[in-house]
């Protein structure tokens, strides 16, 4: 087949990640979530079994990779305790049944640990599962541990980790991405088989890219944001993160859905099914190019490998054209304006009083409030703090954060637009592959201009999938990504699937 | 608009919120270089565009009137940093 290289599992083309482990581990952690559940089903393996492979390979790697913040082994076999009859009596709940998860440590788990990778909530443990843990335990799915990140979803790198960077294992001496860098690179380095993240600029699709893993930004509402620690409330999605796009469809099956906690959450037109949405094919989509994504500033290496994944979407039936999609050069500012107001808003509720880090030294109220937020917070934080305090002051609101949301409703009227004419737009992920450690954070200006290409679709609430397109001349991963009209995340992973397997032709 | 250390300190007097003087020093140097930035925008033409918040056309979501039970003040407590007799506590607010 011409495109056989786009056959194999996802990042299969990418530097494999040292796995000296058991063989008898790797045989488990090698499988796709989907072909786990199976086997489980069929009872070729049992869930505790399925969690002792896993555990090994965590064991092993995560000196290395540092994809975890914490572990939760004695909830998690007890859980398995409690799946397994259900299994064996043949009361299958969800396609993931039995199946172990990575979750973003910004998403609450009731009695587990959740610090946002931050000094600030280092010690909270939350008193209430957010609605998608709610989902995955009613779906039998089973939580192996809350994964690193950039601290509070503020950064491109999982550097800005209170508990240490997280590195790549496609190449330790890079960075996996952020802000689920951590999610990221837990399933590149096969220590999960599927993962939730969260994406208000990038965070899902980005590491994903960098890490040679699949990744879906869900439409604006469509997944509840209850027990998400906020960060962007208007731009902030929970997303499925997996080694392929069948798996990431079947997690989104079980998350998706409105929420009467989450008064942002819609109902999409049609519930979403995961086996149906994978068996469409790309055959007659148009497909659209935006100019702006392909120049200056994108490497030649990942611009050819995004053209060829043109050619093999064209190749299974797709039309494709390179159209002018305007309003990108205003992306960035738009996107960092309304980030880091939001962001100081919900970032207030951290006083040193309720919860999280409080100041020892403090002797008055005034002085809890500056101290802990001083000592609790890291730099990134305090920098987006204090960006979103100049944006939002008298003075200065009309120009920044009004013309802001001005523009934001340009950018989703840019994409309209474009959607009359196109089923899916298609383009890179970022300019280029995953940095070295430590080159991003001596310039935040430069590490905020490489979220050109992931920033609009969150300003547009659109859904995007970032799926890996082939490597560079060092073996990391390159991203390619789709963006889909609102709800039609069924187009994505059909089209994802299609490039994944080469098959609808 | 001048970006120095006055707007340094009167930012985080807004924020509640401490720098050290080294965070202080490459906080001034950074909001330099970012709103420099962010004021490209203001070559946009906005003239007439309502501002947009939420990405879909979605407002006073309203839910049914009914009583649910909230979450145990215990297990709230267990997580402040300083508590007494169901309370939280916290500095003399008045002298």
């Amino acid at each position: 087949m011409a495109h056989n290289h786009n056959a194999e599992p996802v990042g299969a083309a990418c530097k494999p990640p040292v796995t000296p482990h058991t063989p008898a581990s790797t045989a488990i952690t090698s499988l796709t979530a989907l072909q786990l559940a199976a086997k489980l089903q069929a009872r070729e393996l049992t869930v505790a079994q399925a969690l002792d492979a896993y555990y090994a390979v965590i064991e092993e790697l995560e000196p290395k990779y540092n994809c975890y913040i914490h572990l939760c082994r004695e909830h998690a076999y007890a859980r398995a305790a409690d799946i397994q009859p259900r299994i064996d009596a043949g009361e299958i709940r969800s396609a993931l049944a039995g199946v172990p998860i990575a979750v973003k440590d910004l998403i609450c788990t009731k009695g587990i640990p959740t610090t946002c990778a931050s000094r600030m909530l280092a010690d909270f443990i939350p008193p209430y599962d957010a609605t998608v843990i709610e989902k995955i335990n009613a779906a039998d799915m089973i939580v192996l541990g809350k994964t690193n990140m950039d601290e509070f979803a503020m950064g491109s790198t999982t550097e800005t980790s209170y508990f240490g960077p997280t590195r790549n294992p496609r190449d330790p001496a890079h960075v996996p991405g952020g802000s689920s860098g951590g999610s990221a690179a837990a399933l590149a380095a096969m220590e999960a088989p599927i993962a939730l993240g969260t994406d208000t600029g990038g965070s899902i699709r980005q590491p994903s890219a960098y890490c040679g893993v699949t990744g879906l930004k869900p439409t604006y509402g469509a997944v509840s944001r209850y027990g998400a620690v906020a960060y962007a409330s208007s731009l902030d999605q929970i997303g499925p993160m997996g080694r392929d796009a069948a798996d990431c469809a079947a997690l989104f099956e079980i998350i998706a859905g409105q929420d009467p906690r989450d008064s942002t959450s819609m109902a999409p037109p049609a519930a979403f099914d995961a086996d149906a949405a994978l068996a469409k094919g790309v055959k007659g989509l148009r497909i659209g190019l935006p100019e702006a994504y392909f120049g200056e500033g994108l490497q030649p290496e990942a611009a050819r490998a995004v053209l060829a994944a043109r050619e093999v979407f064209v190749s299974l039936g797709a039309e494709a054209e390179s159209f002018a999609l305007p309003m990108t050069e205003y992306a960035v500012p738009t996107y960092y304006i309304i980030a880091c107001a939001e962001a100081c808003s919900n970032l207030s509720r951290y006083d040193g009083i309720k919860y999280g880090h409080s100041a020892e030294a403090a002797n008055t109220l005034r002085e809890t409030y500056i101290l802990s937020r001083g000592e609790g917070f890291g730099m990134e934080v305090k920098r987006r703090i204090m960006l979103g305090n100049f944006v939002l002051s008298s003075g200065y609101f009309d120009a920044y954060y009004k013309k802001a949301l001005q523009a934001k409703r340009m950018i989703q009227q840019a994409f309209a637009g474009a959607f009359e004419k196109y089923d899916l737009i298609l383009g890179p992920v970022t300019p280029a592959c995953a940095p070295k450690a430590g080159e991003s954070l001596a310039d935040p200006l430069k590490m905020y201009l490489s979220d050109i290409y992931t920033v609009m679709v969150n300003l547009a609430g659109l859904p995007a999938i970032s799926l890996p397109c082939g490597t560079n001349a060092r073996g990391l991963p390159i991203g390619l990504q789709l963006i889909g009209r609102p709800f039609e995340e069924g187009t994505l992973f059909a089209a994802a699937r299609a490039y994944q397997t080469g098959a609808f032709a | 608009m001048t970006i120095d250390r006055d707007l340094v300190l009167y930012l985080e007097s807004l924020g509640r919120i401490r720098l050290t003087e080294e965070e202080r020093a490459a906080c001034e140097t950074d909001l330099r270089s970012i709103i420099g930035y962010f004021d490209q925008l203001g070559a946009l033409d906005t003239e007439g565009v309502e501002p947009l918040s939420h990405a879909f056309p979605v407002t006073n979501v309203m839910r049914e009137d009914v009583i649910l039970r909230s979450m145990d003040p215990g297990d709230i407590l267990a997580n402040a940093p300083r508590e007494k007799d169901g309370y939280f506590m916290v500095h003399r607010v008045m002298e």
